[in-house]
This record gives structure tokens, C-alpha cells and sequence, in this order.
């Protein structure tokens, strides 16, 4: 789960981190009253909440220098979709004149399975940037996992920053501050980009983070005394999906895709491109799956407009063919047959399954490559 | 021969009275694993198809002192606490099947596991088989036969799809072993590599990756350093897949750029790999690999 800029840095101030001071404006609230209320400083940056990355370079992040033209940038941001999202909140928060930008981030290194601290003295531009323009700017620290980030290890990625005094101290107690919540929130990400330097302190401007959804069964403060809805992350359709239970992913293409299990889903649709379709998305059903949740499943592909036609692939081992194939059926009775259906049905119980099938009106194949030429050839 | 895993594998399944431990023991008795003993807190001095169950793994093991391999059923929230006690109690092969084991939680236990020489597969795995020999995870037995060609895989049930097509052609299998599809996992490919590479049996290799981390980059280095010398075969899924998505497995995101398909196709088919474009190329691509 993505964390708002403005959720990250509630969390981060609640350990003690100075942050810039802000207000939170919902969509639908006075503005003009709030800023006003809140007392801040002018000039202020004002900062669409939305979760899709590069916001800066879209428009979403404003200077103001007076009330007027905050009240008016507000007013514009809700307005303009970053990337095709409108946001539910802006943040207006005081602008921190800062020296210069640097780039810090904790993630899980997964092939060395340990926390890893990137960090870079050329912030303020993506890290995949900072990785093409600087690479030998930007340093690894990994850390033990049972040990945490200790305070020698913090200072020494400091000093090769080139670091020195209270800066260097600010800048250690910030950075093992971002590994405590990194721990204690499950994180998968803990970002400032950019970190300010101002004066002597080092000043969070922006903050993200991302939270394992895995976790959130022991985090569900956060999913349920959330201000702003999740917007941004999901299309209209994944939203729709996620409220049904449905792993879905949405592309760009027409040709409706479901498997069983994620692999042999991406398998699927990278078979639809090879063979010259296009997939509309993904849509796994995963292992032993009943017949209850194949109908919601081609039910959901059915009414889902980008898909003009549907290719569902199933490997049975656990997950029964028979039982697939009555979902299918059902799904098909409730919704009518509105878009070509091809059905590649192996393993377990095929022929009961293909049989099935068949009755009812509908293509059914062994052959996964035969049925993937059949669905792009319609 | 066989890696990891073979007739003499003696299990213990942790989890054994919930729905999916239950079922699947039945299913690995069917296949001719030898089950011995199960744990469940709270429920110790039952029985699920024969298999006696105990409430502690230390209790189960001091019972049944040759029991060298567990296998994981236990639900997310407890899993870790399940894995934990397996090594601590000396058991050197741990299969966790559980899915949706929080990251942090898992890199925890890996690491503990890697400092106690205890192997770890998965979490969120199908399992590893050793043909006719034994199996200790969910994967159906009948479609795997004994053979040359080892597997090792990030995809349940593409794993399943390619075997069924190695053995349709008469292309038998080694040990094939799901490494499970979360971004953290035990066993890695080039860990699992080591093993094949030693493993006399094993003629040639089959790899299936994914979209997301950096693994088969690995696999490819180690290919290229010499340190793997046998054929390898590679399908990677997730060519069509947008960046900063989830596909389904956890571990199956481009994230910050890392972990493209065609970073990965370009480092395997460069250290000498032959790379299959859709899985239905595999068995044959593989006896091209076996001829040489």
C-alpha cells in the first residue's frame, strides 16, 4: 500500500522529525480558511496528493507567494489529473529554503535479502536517474537485518556524503529514524527525495512510503483512519476488481486474458502478444479455484468494455476442470455469450470440463497454442 | 542422486489438521512420501490419515528422531513463528507453502535459517519433487516422471504446465523445486544451481523466471563465470506486463527500474542460455540442449 506524501510525513514528524510545517486541504474544504487558519509562512509549495510517481515534472507541485495565488493554485491542482488521477487533497506546506538536495532510501535488497540504504548527494531527480546520469554517486549500505541500522553505520554513509558537524548529526538521526519506521511500518520503501539541506539540519521536502500489503493484517490503523481514499494507484476497473476479491491488472489491449496461477497468467498474455493480440489484462483465479469464483471471474471479463473478446487458459493440476467449466457456464447464462470466448482447458478432469463446455456453446481447446490463434484470429 | 530431496526424506508437516496441510498430506502419502508425524498446538495426540500429530516440533521429533524435512501449512500471521521452530529444532530442509508472509518476516528467517545451515523453500512455493521418489509440496505427482533435466521456478503452476510438456515428450525430470513467488525467498536460482551442478544426474536445466528482482540476472553471471556448467533452458513470463504493477506473485514488479524481461533475456541469452519465447517452445528447445 502507497502511503500519501502527506501520510509520510504525519508518520515521520510522529518520530520526532522536523518537517515542514503544512496544511491539508480535502477536496470540497475552504481553502482560503484553512491556509489561513493554519498560520503559515509565505512563499508555500503546493502539492497535489497523488500516489503516481513524477508528479513535479506533470505540474503537480506549485510555488506560491501570497495567499491569493495559493487559494487559486489549490483550486487549479484539484482540477488537474496527474497522469489521469484527480487528486483527493492538496498539500499546502511553507517553503524551506534550501541549499542543496539529497537523495536517501531504505528498501529490501531481495536477492541479498537484507535492508539496503540507498543514498546520493544529487537528489531531486528519480533514483533510476540518478542511476543513469551518476551511477558512482549513489551509495549501498546493507543492513543486518536482526541488528537494525546502528549509529556508526548511519554516520559513515553521512561522511560519504561529505557531511561534517551537526549536519553530519542531523543527518544520522534522521536516517535511523527512517529505519525505525521502515521496521515498524512493514515498509517495503522509505523515501526522502529530495532530502533538504538547510543550514545545519537536514529537512525531509518530500517523503514517500510504501507499506507490504502483506503486513497490513497488523496495520490496520492505516488502512481504516485514512483521510484521503486510495486514488491514483488502481484504475476504475482494479478498484471494481480488488472490492470482489479479483487479482487484476489492467493493459492496454483487447484481448481479455484469465489463467490460473500468476505465472502461467503472464505466460498467457505474453502468449496473446507473440501470437499478435494485444491483452486487455491480467486476471488470475490462482490454485483451486471453485466454480463460485471462475463465474465472478468471467462474469467481471464479460462486462469488462476494454476486452472484446476473452481467452482464458487453465492448467488444472489442483484447480478441477469441470469445476472451471461450470463457472464458465454460469457466468455465461447470467451474463449472455456478449463477446467471443475461448476456453484452453488441461489437466485435471479436461474432457468432463471440455464436454461441459461444448454443450453450451462454447470454443474449448487442449492445445494452448491452437487456442491462442483461434481467440486473435476472431 | 537428486538435489535436496529424495527417497529417504522422512516429513514432518506443521499445519497437518487445517484444510490445505490435511488434504495435502494425504496427497504426498498417495504419492509415496514418507510422512511421518504432524504438528498442530493444541491438537497433539490425534491423527489426520494416520499421521500421528503432536503439539511441538521438538515433542513430534523426539518421537520420530529421523525426521529431516518439514513442510509448512501454517497461516501467514504464524507461519514465521512455525519456521523458526523447525530450525531451531535441527531440521535442515523447510518447505514454507504458505502464502502472504509479510517481507520483513521472511528476510528474518531466511537469514536465521542461512546462519544455522538450514535450507528454506519459499515462502509462497508449490514445493520440490524429486520424481518417483518424493514429493513434498502441492504440485499434482502424476504429471512429473523420473529423468535428466532439473527445474527450478519462481511459478507454481507454470512449473506444472512446463513438466507436463517435458514428460508428454519423454523428457523426464530430476528434482523440480518451485522457489516460491514472494520478493524474499529461501532458496534462490543460483543457490539451487549449485546444487544441480553437483548433482550427476541432472544433464541439463530448466528456468523459469519472472518479471521483477534480479535472480536470473545472477543466474546468468554465475552461467558466465563458468561456475554452471551444464545446459540451461530459460522462460521468462511477464514480457506484456506494465512496470510498478503487481502480477499477481508479490515478488512480480519492476520497481525502480530493476527487473525487466528484457534485462533478464539479454543476461541469459548472453552467457550462453537458450531462451524459449512462450513455454510450449521448452521440450523441444531442451532436447536441442540434451543432444549437444
Amino acid at each position: 500500500m502507497k502511503l500519501y506524501e502527506f501520510e509520510a510525513k504525519q508518520i515521520l514528524a510522529g518520530y520526532g522529525v522536523e518537517v515542514p510545517r503544512s496544511v491539508l486541504i480535502l477536496r470540497g474544504e475552504d481553502a482560503k480558511a484553512k491556509i489561513e487558519e493554519a498560520g503559515l509562512r509565505f512563499p508555500v509549495v503546493v502539492k497535489s496528493q497523488v500516489l503516481v510517481a513524477g508528479r513535479g515534472k506533470a505540474g503537480g507541485i506549485r510555488k506560491a507567494e501570497d495567499l491569493d495565488e495559493a487559494v487559486r493554485l489549490v483550486k487549479e491542482l484539484f482540477e488537474k489529473p496527474i497522469k489521469g488521477i484527480l487528486p483527493g487533497a492538496i498539500l499546502v506546506e511553507e517553503a524551506v529554503p534550501f541549499e542543496r538536495e539529497l537523495y536517501v532510501s531504505i528498501t529490501i535488497d531481495r536477492s541479498e535479502r537484507k535492508p539496503v540504504v540507498l543514498a546520493s548527494a544529487y537528489g531531486g531527480v528519480d533514483i533510476e536517474e540518478i542511476a543513469r546520469e551518476r551511477p558512482e554517486s549513489i551509495i549501498r549500505y546493507h543492513v543486518d537485518p536482526f541488528l537494525g541500522l546502528r549509529g556508526y553505520e548511519a554516520r559513515a554513509i553521512g561522511r560519504e556524503l561529505e557531511l561534517k558537524g551537526r549536519l553530519l548529526v542531523s543527518f544520522t538521526s534522521f536516517l535511523q529514524t527512517m529505519y525505525r519506521v521502515f521496521e515498524a511500518f512493514d515498509a517495503e520503501l522509505v523515501e526522502s527525495n529530495p532530502l533538504g539541506v538547510v543550514g545545519d539540519k537536514v529537512v525531509p521536502l518530500d517523503a514517500r512510503i510504501i507499506v507490504d500489503d502483506n503486513s497490513l493484517f497488523r496495520h490496520k490503523s492505516l488502512v481504516e483512519g485514512r483521510r484521503v481514499e486510495q486514488r491514483g494507484e488502481f484504475t476504475e476497473w482494479e478498484v471494481k476488481a480488488r472490492s470482489l476479491g479479483l487479482a487484476f491488472v489492467e493493459l492496454d489491449g483487447n484481448v481479455g486474458v484469465i489463467g490460473n496461477g500468476a505465472g502461467l497468467t503472464m505466460a498467457t498474455m505474453d502468449l496473446v502478444y507473440h501470437y499478435g493480440g494485444r491483452p486487455a489484462n491480467f486476471l488470475d483465479i490462482g490454485g483451486g479455484a471453485r466454480a463460485e469464483l471462475v463465474k465472478k471471474a468471467v462474469s467481471f471479463l464479460l462486462d469488462f468494455p476494454k476486452a472484446d473478446r476473452i481467452f482464458m487458459n487453465i492448467f488444472g493440476g489442483i484447480t478441477r476442470g469441470d469445476e472451471v467449466a461450470r463457472g464458465v457456464v454460469e457466468a455465461v447464462k447470467e451474463r449472455g455469450l456478449k463477446k467471443p470466448l475461448v476456453v484452453r482447458l488441461s489437466g485435471t478432469r479436461e474432457e468432463e470440463g471440455r464436454k461441459i463446455l461444448k454443450e453450451a456453446g462454447i470454443e474449448a481447446f487442449t492445445d494452448p497454442v491452437e487456442a491462442v490463434k483461434r481467440v486473435v484470429s476472431l | 542422486m537428486a538435489v535436496l530431496l529424495d527417497s529417504g526424506a522422512r516429513v514432518l508437516v506443521q499445519g497437518i489438521t487445517g484444510r490445505e496441510g490435511s488434504f495435502h498430506t494425504k496427497l504426498m502419502l498417495e504419492y509415496g512420501t514418507k510422512v511421518v508425524a504432524g504438528v498442530t498446538p493444541g491438537k497433539g495426540g490425534g491423527e489426520v490419515h494416520g499421521v500421528p500429530v503432536y503439539d511441538s516440533v521438538a515433542e513430534a521429533l523426539s518421537e520420530h528422531p529421523d525426521i529431516n524435512t518439514s513442510i509448512v501449512f501454517v497461516p501467514a500471521p504464524f507461519a514465521p513463528d512455525a519456521v523458526y521452530e523447525a530450525i531451531d529444532a535441527g531440521i535442515k530442509l523447510v518447505v514454507v507453502i504458505t502464502e502472504g508472509i509479510p517481507v520483513h518476516d521472511t528476510m528474518k528467517f531466511v537469514n536465521y535459517a542461512k546462519s544455522k545451515g538450514a535450507y528454506i523453500i519459499g515462502p509462497n512455493c508449490p514445493g520440490i519433487i524429486t520424481p518417483g521418489q518424493a514429493k513434498v509440496g502441492i504440485m499434482p505427482g502424476h504429471i512429473f516422471k523420473p529423468g535428466p533435466v532439473g527445474v527450478v521456478s519462481r511459478s507454481g503452476t507454470l512449473t506444472y504446465e512446463i513438466s507436463y510438456l517435458l514428460t508428454r515428450e519423454g523428457v523426464g525430470q530430476s528434482t523440480v523445486i518451485g522457489i516460491g513467488g514472494d520478493p524474499v525467498v529461501g532458496l534462490t536460482f543460483t543457490e539451487a544451481m549449485k546444487l544441480f551442478q553437483d548433482d550427476e544426474e541432472t544433464e541439463a536445466l530448466v528456468l523459469i523466471g519472472e518479471i521483477g528482482g534480479d535472480m536470473e540476472e545472477r543466474a546468468a553471471a554465475m552461467m558466465a563465470k563458468g561456475e554452471f556448467k551444464k545446459p540451461v533452458v530459460a522462460y521468462i513470463a511477464g514480457r506484456t506486463a506494465p512496470r510498478e504493477k503487481r502480477m499477481g506473485h508479490a515478488g512480480a514488479i519492476i520497481m525502480m527500474g530493476t527487473g525487466t524481461y528484457e534485462s533478464k533475456v539479454k543476461a541469459l541469452e548472453e552467457a550462453g542460455a537458450l531462451i524459449a519465447e512462450t513455454p510450449f517452445q521448452v521440450p523441444e528447445l531442451v532436447k536441442k540442449a540434451l543432444r549437444r
